[in-house]
């Protein structure tokens, strides 16, 4: 197809990089503030009906919200094969939980209301929590091993290898880095399911959300803080030895990679990229003065703010890495050795064109008509239908 | 079969797989059946079509959640289980799977929630709408879901990047308009169609049988017989169709379906009944009905359908061409930048056999030294189990006939008696409820074990598409999930049958206050009023 000529392959490259961190940040907006909701509702609701009121908040839109993750999964299938081939099974266990979790989130989502028994429901709000918590605390677990590197390796075929035990891959996985981003990623988006629920609910609820998140979310602050510092000082980073071809062939092979020096150098080289950091830490501590004052709207956007920083700062401190391994540098995935043809990213990206603003404009009118607060009273009222 | 990683791996992508299509069909079919009651109620404003809307609603929504829900696996399966696979085709596979979730998912998850959650927030005709597009979401999924499966089963419009190790696509239309993707389309959506009439039918049948909803009961067997019937008529024709374009660009798996071990004079006989042995390459008992294979096959009398000694034969030859293409991809990646102008040439013109070199890998590190006795073995491997899709294959065409037989019945009776149903007739709806679960579940397995033993027709064999993991990790996700997964049948199964129990939610006021508006209309010309009462125990 001669249409594809019309942006060069590098050029897509980048704009599909962009686009993943789009998706993963329209993820952790949207569906992060399912999770975050789930794994705060036992402690901030204590009785049926309260516990109800916190679920009903998100109870018409985490279905849709979860299509960010499965639509980021195709998304990095389609356009970062490799990328997908590699992170998917060599995470293999750690995917496998996020699964389970991802899988008894929805299904106690439609099913804990449809029972009377305080056993059925209890059990149901606790699975509820498995599925906010541990995704959230999964994916900063993931993102700090991938910041570190992660062991594996590709043959000469492009089989990815990832060797050793599988019960101690899984706990190296857990090392204390890694659980630091973990607590880093869990407290962001509890702080951000606190701001929601202040948002959309009123009453005890509300406050009890409100108290937790400010505690949160300075978690937050200081997480993150101290992950930058370990960072520059005690994480490797990786480099390209050699300039690059970067419209050459995806062959994450063929270009030299070594390790030594602070990810943080990359703020040396684009200094305009500390406003992703910048963003975080503002946005969360605007967040957190907000869920303190009690207000409502403009703190839900400076949680989304937060979530845009810290991410996007993860991102632009790595470019162009998405994936180094640490067992063999030379096997690590970057933007411009492991993407799609440059047909099928030209494809893809006039489908996301096409379907991404009609899916941003009917996604807003759906909240439209959603729009107000959840109350005990409405809960009540429409027993029936509603979570 | 001793137990290894690849095994493993494909008993649980079998296992997640036919449970996920336990949830499919019924959602596919239910949507539209909800969207259509939906329609009624918005067109004649009687309370009933609402309530019937939101009662079968409700069982949609129990099982669409599970359909979702395993729906992550799926995806997720391909990276974390067949990273081989991922990263050769995912150039190609990952496109339709990535258009899927844009196009069609976002529509039906978004939408969803707004049909439970939004009947009192929008006008009954934005509420109809919003059914629709839920409908129209999940229906578009399956189109694309089976683009993608299409392209494993007759892939096109790709070829094979010496660079990159893997395969590109070189043309999308063809990827999206693959007549085998087509084919599979239809015929899966009415399948769904089919089992969501089944259900309706019978849950309906059931109540008729208590005596209990029969306002609800009737008017659903109504739409469920009548969409039934058309969806069960199309699921055979399309099967047919599927079976022909199958005859086209599948002979392997056609051969196997009907354990035609040699090519026959044509129009080939379709044997009805049977024992396939694979080792003695001869079908026990067989009946035989003269002439229709060859029409189902080829739609024609004189063209014969190659048997499977004859293809294994062809497949021989094209392993000995995949080595030649594999020697010279061998001598390109040694030294990609002095490539002779020869060795290129030599690749293209075998590249589209170096799937079949890549069957011998099972049997020898290097196809290059294999011996001919792995060739013949690996020839021999390309014929899938002929027993199981023999008889796969018949169960699902028996049943498939038999739900037009029910539907026809059904539509029959409601359309010119009356709306009066024999209760042994609403005793066989009842029992029939299972049976387009089998039959769904047989075609799935006639599609993907008949596709053995390529994940994709000829260009990767399965056996070298599975992660490099160990039967550790795999033995622990198989057991969670089959675990996980029991408890999540039997909690789901036991809500159904609890909101079949139930029954609707009846609007008594409603209701009333319906019929008061239209008092006249019910009144009839003696002046009594026939339909006065809400029937008892609703």
């Amino acid at each position: 197809m001669i249409l594809s000529n019309l942006i060069d392959y590098e050029t897509l490259r980048v704009i599909w990089w962009v686009l993943l961190g789009v998706l993963l940040i329209g993820f952790a907006m949207t569906d992060g503030f399912d999770m975050g909701t789930a794994a705060l509702m036992p402690f901030i609701g204590k009785t049926d009906m309260e516990r109800r009121q916190v679920i009903n908040t998100v109870g018409p839109v985490w279905e849709g919200n979860q299509v960010w993750f499965i639509l980021g999964g195709g998304a990095i299938f389609a356009a970062w094969p490799p990328l997908y081939a590699v992170s998917f099974s060599g995470f293999y266990l750690a995917m496998f939980l996020i699964l389970a979790a991802l899988i008894l989130r929805p299904v106690s989502f439609k099913y804990r209301s449809k029972r009377e028994g305080t056993r059925w429901r209890s059990t149901f709000d606790w699975c509820l929590f498995v599925g906010g918590a541990v995704p959230a605390l999964i994916f900063g677990v993931a993102v700090g091993n991938v910041l570190k590197g992660v062991p594996f390796d590709l043959t000469p075929d492009l089989i990815p290898l990832y060797p050793g035990n599988f019960i101690l891959k899984l706990l190296f996985l857990l090392n204390p880095f890694a659980l630091l981003t973990g607590i880093v990623s869990l407290t962001m988006l509890l702080t951000h399911g606190a701001a929601w629920v202040s948002f959309k609910a009123d009453g005890v609820v509300a406050m009890r959300a409100r108290a937790i998140g400010s505690v949160t979310g300075v978690i937050f602050l200081v997480g993150y803080a101290l992950a930058g510092i370990w960072l520059a000082i005690g994480i490797p980073a990786y480099h390209l030895a050699a300039p690059v071809v970067t419209d050459g062939p995806s062959n994450p092979l063929w270009s030299e990679v070594t390790r030594g020096g602070s990810w943080l150098a990359a703020y040396g080289e684009r200094p305009w990229i500390i406003i992703a950091p910048i963003l975080a830490f503002a946005g969360m501590g605007l967040a957190v003065l907000g869920l303190r004052a009690g207000r409502e709207g403009s703190t839900l956007l400076f949680s989304k703010l937060a979530i845009f920083g810290a991410i996007s700062s993860v991102g632009l401190t790595m470019f162009p890495f998405i994936l180094p391994s640490s067992l063999n540098p030379t096997a690590s995935l970057t933007v411009w050795d492991a993407s799609s043809s440059h047909l099928t990213l030209f494809i893809m990206l006039v489908a996301t064109v096409i379907f991404l603003p009609i899916i941003l404009l009917y996604t807003a009118w759906v909240y439209k008509v959603l729009w107000g607060k959840v109350t005990v009273e409405d809960v009540a009222k429409n027993s029936e239908t509603v979570y | 079969m001793e137990l290894g990683v690849v095994e493993l791996s494909r008993l649980q992508f079998a296992s997640t797989a036919l449970y996920h299509f336990l949830f499919v069909p019924l959602t596919l079919g239910l949507a539209i059946l909800v969207a259509i009651m939906e329609t009624v109620y918005v067109m004649t404003g009687r309370p009933i079509w609402r309530q019937m809307t939101k009662f079968w609603g409700t069982l949609f929504g129990i099982n669409f959640v599970l359909g979702v829900a395993t729906g992550i696996t799926m995806e997720f399966q391909f990276g974390m289980n067949w990273s081989y696979y991922s990263h050769y085709v995912g150039d190609i596979f990952g496109a339709p799977l990535a258009i899927e979730g844009l196009m069609a998912f976002f529509l039906e998850a978004t939408f969803v929630g707004l049909f439970f959650f939004g009947w009192d927030r929008m006008k009954p005709v934005t509420h109809c709408i919003v059914a629709w597009l839920v409908a129209i979401g999940s229906n578009f999924s399956a189109l694309w879901i089976l683009i993608a499966n299409g392209w494993m089963q007759h892939p096109v419009g790709a070829t094979f990047n010496p660079d990159t190790m893997r395969m590109e696509m070189t043309d999308f239309m063809a990827v999206l308009f693959n007549p085998v993707a087509q084919a599979k389309f239809v015929h899966t959506v009415s399948a769904g169609y089919v089992t969501a009439s089944v259900f309706v039918l019978g849950v309906s049948a059931w109540y008729l049988l208590k005596g209990r909803h029969l306002e609800l009961a009737k008017r659903s067997i109504t739409v469920a017989s009548a969409f039934g019937l058309a969806a069960a008529l199309s699921v055979v024709v399309l099967g047919d169709e599927s079976g022909y374009t199958a005859g086209e660009t599948q002979k392997m798996k056609l051969a196997s379906i009907e354990a035609m071990w040699e090519t026959e004079p044509a129009p080939a006989h379709f044997t009805l009944f049977g024992f396939p042995d694979k080792e003695a390459r001869e079908t026990h008992y067989a009946i035989h009905v003269p002439w229709v294979m060859g029409l189902i096959g080829t739609r024609s009398l004189d063209t014969p359908i190659p048997g499977i000694d004859e293809l294994v034969a062809k497949n021989k030859d094209r392993i000995q061409s995949g080595i030649i293409a594999y020697d010279a991809l061998m001598t390109i990646r040694a030294d990609k930048d002095q490539v002779p102008a020869d060795v290129r040439a030599t690749f293209e013109a075998h590249s589209a056999d170096l799937g079949y070199a890549l069957l011998l890998k099972r049997y020898v590190d290097d196809p290059r030294q294999a011996t001919p006795a792995q060739i013949q073995q690996a020839a021999d491997d390309t014929v899938p189990g002929v027993g199981i899709l023999f008889w796969a294959f018949r169960i699902m065409v028996a049943l498939g006939f038999a739900f037009i037989a029910v539907m026809i019945y059904f539509f029959f009776r409601s359309s010119f008696k009356g709306q009066s149903y024999p209760r042994w007739a609403l005793r066989l709806a009842v029992i029939v409820i299972p049976f387009p679960w089998i039959a769904a579940e047989m075609g799935w397995v006639v599609a993907e074990f008949g596709r053995q033993p390529w994940t994709v027709d000829g260009v990767l064999p399965t056996a070298l598409s599975a992660s490099q993991l160990s039967v550790g990790d795999l033995l622990f996700t198989l057991i969670g999930f089959v675990a996980f997964y029991s408890v999540l049948f039997v909690v789901e199964m036991g809500l159904m049958l609890k909101y079949i129990r139930k029954g609707p939610h009846i609007d008594v006021k409603e209701t009333e206050a319906w019929m008061a508006r239209h008092e006249a209309r019910l009144t009839s010309d003696r002046g009594d009023k026939p339909y006065a009462a809400v029937p008892a125990g609703e």
